[in-house]
């Protein structure tokens, strides 16, 4: 029981740990790509620094709405943590209290807040990001429903201790229809909820372009940084649940010893590096969507979605 | 042949038809003249792929013989036609205007995928026990895609896909069901595949040098230009 609740936290400290890396590795990938050498990989952490101490400022027509939702963007990806597998393939000490749509409902609470206090915050950029963002995700929310009954028509489950090991045992089930097309359209949805470039523009500071950090712009000091671990926490979340849910669950521990579970660490690295590889070819390959085509791209994930869907349940 | 490796044949051949399915969507969706030419490549290595795989599963050598003539004709010799008779303006073009609007075709093609199953699985079960198996109904899917390309699309090079698209779903299912066709069978359809290939080509080069557009659908309203109503004129 002690043991189960330190592996929980030694997983907690490895999402708050290696999330801006992740970052910072994905955004110096992507400088490598377009032959600059652009910023060193433990940048985030040093802007994270750098913004923990400096002083913030909160408008007086704000209300208390603008002052909570850092904290909520910040520990709702450490909830969402304590229920799936980041080191472990067995359930954790607190992991009984929600499956994948407890996750989807929790990360959902954050994406609510942020769009409040953008809005709340009065600047007109921020209606509009919030705007935005409230589009992405209503269209984003019919894809992730499908997976999900995909995932618990193959599985017979949505808990993703059980869904993982359904992919790989036998090895056919990997290769068959459904699970490829699902991993396809998780990854759009992954692009899609990450703000990443077919979708959105992370690294472009173009006020009328932006859709997920214009909901930002008012935040300083502290309460930025908190937004901005949040952010990169969620984004090392979803890669955890597309990687060890649904793709490979290779390389966690099985045993229950400290040393296995320490042992899983530089694996799951492993495993987000080779996806940031993936992501860094998707994104410099394909140019930012224009904002009504972002329609298409996730109609095109929906009927991606909806075709595993099809190819799993009348075939049986 | 062992169990497992069966099951992995299966499961392979399952996915080479489910991709096939998305490139079939593709094919309705996509904007660009180009990224059609190379979606029906992509689909048809995925049907070449998935004659080859049923002819390691079933031991039919005779569908080596289709996945080599897949693997020649559709995704060498066609695009090596089209470039040779077509005026090469028209892989960069980009359809403006469709008769319906993206996200209403890709619902109508759901429809149609999900319509295929209810016919496919019957005709499969028809044809024999032993042919359970995604191929029939995502062939009969990939028809009906290739029926509603020719239906929405209004350009020229997109319509003899959806064409081209058919064909190929003509045949991921034909290849499920007759494992011993004659040869001869095969490279008839397919030499006829290039004929048509290669009198489109050169009537849609014809089209443009009268016309100076490619865009087919409009020809409707060209044809009544001689004179009496108003709203008879060309827009390009």
């Amino acid at each position: 029981m002690t043991q189960h609740i330190l592996f929980n936290l030694l997983q907690v400290a490895v999402v708050l740990g290696f999330a801006p890396l992740a970052a910072g590795v994905l955004a110096r990938l992507k400088e490598i790509v377009q032959s600059k050498r652009g910023p060193s990989v433990v940048q985030p952490y040093r802007d994270l620094w750098k913004l923990f101490h400096k002083d913030e400022v909160v408008s007086e027509e704000s209300s208390w709405i603008f002052r909570f939702t850092p904290y909520v963007l910040f520990v709702t990806p450490i909830f969402v943590v304590l229920l799936i597998p980041v080191l472990t393939t067995y359930p954790l000490f607190l992991a009984f209290m929600g499956d994948m749509l407890g996750v989807g409902f929790v990360l959902a609470l954050g994406g609510f807040f942020s769009t409040v206090a953008a809005v709340d915050a009065a600047n007109p950029f921020g209606a509009v990001g919030a705007s935005r963002t409230r589009m992405v995700s209503f269209l984003a929310e019919p894809v992730f429903m499908i997976v999900f009954f995909t995932v618990s028509f193959v599985a017979g489950s949505t808990i993703p201790y059980i869904v993982q090991q359904k992919w790989v045992t036998p090895i056919a089930n990997f290769f068959t229809p459904s699970h490829v097309l699902l991993m396809i359209a998780f990854v759009m949805l992954i692009l899609a909820e990450g703000g990443r470039i077919p979708v959105d523009n992370p690294s472009g500071h173009f006020e009328l372009a932006m859709i997920d950090e214009s909901k930002w712009l008012e935040y300083s000091g502290p309460g930025l940084a908190l937004v901005k671990w949040g952010g990169q926490m969620k984004f090392f979340v979803l890669m955890c649940v597309f990687l060890n849910v649904l793709v490979t669950p290779w390389g966690l521990a099985s045993g229950h010893t400290l040393g296995a579970v320490v042992l899983a660490i530089p694996l799951v690295l492993l495993k987000i590096l080779g996806f940031l590889l993936v992501l860094v070819v998707i994104e410099s390959s394909l140019a930012k969507l224009r904002l009504f085509r972002i329609v298409e791209f996730l109609g095109a994930a929906f009927i991606t979605a909806v075709a595993a869907m099809i190819v799993q349940v009348f075939s049986a | 042949m062992s169990d497992g490796a069966a099951q992995l044949l299966d499961s392979l051949d399952a996915l080479a038809c489910g991709l096939f399915l998305l490139t079939s969507f593709g094919i309705v969706a996509t904007r660009q003249a180009r990224g059609c030419l190379q979606l029906f490549i992509a689909q048809s290595l995925l049907l070449a792929a998935s004659a080859a795989l049923l002819g390691l599963r079933f031991h039919a050598a005779h569908l080596y013989g289709v996945a080599l003539v897949n693997l020649v004709t559709k995704p060498i010799i066609v695009p090596w036609l089209l470039r040779k008779t077509s005026p090469a303006g028209i892989y960069t073009r980009r359809e403006v205007e469709q008769v319906l609007n993206i996200p209403v075709t890709l619902t109508i093609s759901l429809a149609l995928a999900i319509f295929a199953y209810f016919v496919g699985i019957p005709l499969a079960r028809a044809a024999g026990p032993q042919f359970v198996g995604p191929n029939v109904p995502i062939g009969v899917a990939g028809l009906l895609l290739g029926a509603l390309t020719l239906t929405v699309r209004r350009e020229a090079l997109p319509l003899l896909v959806g064409l081209l698209a058919m064909e190929n779903g003509a045949f991921l299912a034909g290849i499920s069901i007759a494992r011993d066709l004659g040869m001869l069978v095969e490279l008839a359809i397919a030499t006829d595949g290039l004929v048509i290939v290669f009198i489109m080509g050169v009537l849609v080069r014809a089209v443009q040098q009268h016309v100076g557009t490619t865009a087919v659908g409009e020809l409707a309203s060209l044809r009544e230009s001689g004179g009496q109503s108003g709203d008879a004129e060309v827009t390009t």
